[in-house]
């Protein structure tokens, strides 16, 4: 068995196991974290296919970005974790039976044998100063450049999207105004006043 | 060597997975969200074995594209979440019945 085998077997191990503590674990936080452990396993699993840009977007995009995002709303949120979990055991055998029928329909047309070794035989290792970025980006800004705009697009509209959602203005806050704070004159806020001058009253003064 | 059809027997675990954490999981929004990440995440991981044992560069963009779509979706979906939880203390789905659907 060489070592890309065992690390291959040895990755999707693990990202089995995370993907099955996702949705088994009670606390949306450590579920949350092997996620996290999920999104790494299968990363390694695409360097196995020489997909080495994808692989750092995905630790870059989602365990920097997607995770830290789910992490931070998981412990905003006051979940009531009891209430969470009723019905995981009434769904558990109709969901299991679902599951185990499917999987085991996909994995009977799979090994029919059309991607096997023989029939897909694995491509040879890419050679000394390939770099899969550069390849990638070559097609990404010629052959799929509009797709590439739109999908920044969408981008732009997620970050409005997710802002107009989110923002309100909560009646009986004091804010701080710093425009107006900067703008102040000082006849805004001082009154000279003439007036005369007075002598303090026996026993005024303490 | 790895034969191709053991990386799309692991995107099927992975996508039987998340559909079964779907079932399990349906009063808790951010167990599904998760769920819907993982089902993505078994997608994409087809699409990356094939494009590897094709030599098409095509299958890796379009993992690109889905990468971009499932962010956005993940950031709309939690900003959604937490204006749910605002006007209503809770996430559980039983709770959004507002529209008796």
């Amino acid at each position: 068995m060489t070592f890309t085998q065992l690390s291959f077997y040895l990755f999707s191990a693990v990202l089995v196991f995370s993907a099955a503590m996702v949705i088994t674990i009670k606390n949306p936080v450590k579920a949350a974290l092997f996620l996290v452990l999920a999104f790494v396993n299968a990363a390694f699993v695409w360097m196995t296919l020489e997909a080495e840009f994808l692989a750092i977007v995905l630790i870059l995009v989602y365990v920097g970005a997607v995770m830290v995002l789910f992490l931070f709303v998981v412990m905003m949120l006051d979940i009531n974790l009891d209430r969470m979990r009723e019905g995981f055991t009434r769904y558990l055998p109709i969901g299991g039976v679902i599951a185990v029928i499917m999987l085991a329909e996909m994995i009977w047309v799979l090994q029919k044998g059309s991607f096997s070794l023989a029939n897909m035989p694995r491509p040879e290792p890419k050679p000394d100063g390939y770099s899969n970025t550069k390849e990638l980006g070559q097609v990404l800004y010629t052959e799929y450049v509009y797709p590439f705009e739109i999908a920044a697009i969408i981008l732009l509209v997620a970050i409005i999207a997710a802002i107009a959602l989110t923002l309100r203005r909560r009646p009986g806050v004091r804010r701080q105004e710093p425009s107006a704070q900067v703008a102040v004159q000082a006849e805004d806020r001082l009154r000279v006043v003439s007036m005369k001058s007075e002598q303090p009253k026996r026993g005024d003064d303490k | 060597m790895i034969p191709l059809n053991h990386y799309l027997i692991l995107g099927a675990i992975l996508f039987a997975l998340s559909v079964v954490g779907i079932f399990l999981n349906r009063k808790n929004i951010v167990i599904i969200l998760m769920a819907i990440e993982l089902l993505l995440l078994a997608v994409n991981m087809n699409f990356v074995a094939f494009s590897h044992y094709l030599g098409d560069t095509a299958g890796q963009v379009f993992v690109f594209f889905i990468l971009t779509v499932a962010a956005a979706e993940a950031a709309i979906g939690l900003a959604i979440l937490i204006v749910v939880f605002r006007n209503r203390r809770s996430i559980n789905v039983e709770d959004l019945d507002t529209l008796k659907g």
